[in-house]
């Protein structure tokens, strides 16, 4: 099979899910060991950090808010890269990538939403408020309930895709607003302190376990993303199968 | 000092059951794809792309 396939060129190459999942069954047991001992290491720096002298022990709070609301529009500009291909190249693989990635986009923004409310609370002195960077990644946790619930609303994957790979692109808009919503409006959200004009503002005691923690959730997201993609490819191949199946005992019984 | 321990417990753990979670939810579903997969093949059914005469598009 693989022969026949690779006469057929490159591009083609690189979107046969054939090729994906031998290449996802290689590199997944690596990629999770990875994700394990980065993740091991982060945590391990998180809790050894000092307490910060005006945020005390809640700093520790910033080492898995700040991953989790990096990965969440990441997540969602990964999802808006594979709606361009869905709609411009047809890549069989764009929207299996969009639609495995969704859930798991979901979830790291609630966890965002989450562990930023608990650090609110005693903070700011509130569990919520209606400010613009709240507000903003607020809209993009709908936006992935409301992606999710259009990839599930048909049967046929092929007639989702377009439509979500629109919904998609048209969200898109929401991410430079949470990027730069903290510096367009006055919000109780404190300002970009790591990625910014400058050099960050972070002492590196924070900074380091920060930035490990970052890639150990980097390399989660792709490991669950890869293996989310895998077990879409075997749906629909089980789908595909059954209705072979089907077919063939409609045309015994006629 | 300030204590907030609870705060910082309460948010690590929310991360961990939801995370947990999550992957227990991928791990199932790679479970029962695998067996739909291995139960069609094991009838003997294969994919159109696998069949060559069957050109039913």
């Amino acid at each position: 099979m693989s022969d026949t396939v690779s006469k057929t060129g490159r591009w083609i190459d690189l979107a046969n899910p054939t090729r994906f999942l031998s290449l996802a069954g290689v590199v997944l047991p690596w990629l999770g060991g990875l994700t394990v001992l980065v993740l091991g290491i982060g945590f391990w720096m998180s809790m050894n950090a000092p307490d910060d002298y005006q945020q005390g022990s809640t700093v520790k709070i910033m080492f898995i808010h700040v991953p989790f609301a990096w990965l969440s529009m990441m997540c969602y500009t990964i999802m808006t890269i594979a709606a361009l291909g869905t709609l411009v190249w047809r890549h069989p693989l764009a929207d299996v990538s969009a639609r495995a990635a969704a859930p798991i986009g979901a979830v790291f923004t609630a966890l965002a939403l989450i562990t930023g409310s608990l650090w609110g609370k005693p903070m700011w002195g509130t569990w919520w408020v209606w400010d613009a960077r709240l507000t903003s990644v607020f809209v993009l946790f709908l936006m992935y309930l409301g992606i999710i619930a259009l990839t599930r609303a048909m049967d046929d994957p092929a007639k989702s895709a377009r439509a979500t790979a629109i919904l998609t692109l048209v969200g898109f808009i929401n991410i430079p607003i949470i990027k730069f919503s903290v510096d367009w409006w006055n919000t109780l959200h404190q300002p970009a302190s790591v990625l910014r004009m400058g050099g960050s503002t972070l002492d590196p005691s924070y900074l380091i376990p920060l930035l490990v923690m970052a890639i150990g959730f980097t390399l989660l997201f792709f490991t669950l993303h890869m293996m989310a993609m895998r077990n879409e490819i075997w749906r629909r191949r089980v789908t595909a199968m059954r209705r072979v199946a089907a077919r063939s005992a409609e045309r015994r019984t006629a | 000092m300030m204590s907030h321990t609870g705060f910082v417990l309460a948010s690590y753990g929310a991360a961990i059951i939801v995370l947990t979670a999550l992957i227990g939810w991928i791990l199932i579903d790679q479970r029962s794809q695998r067996q739909a997969l291995q139960e069609l093949e094991s009838r003997g059914v294969r994919r159109r792309s696998e069949t060559k005469m069957d050109n039913a598009s």
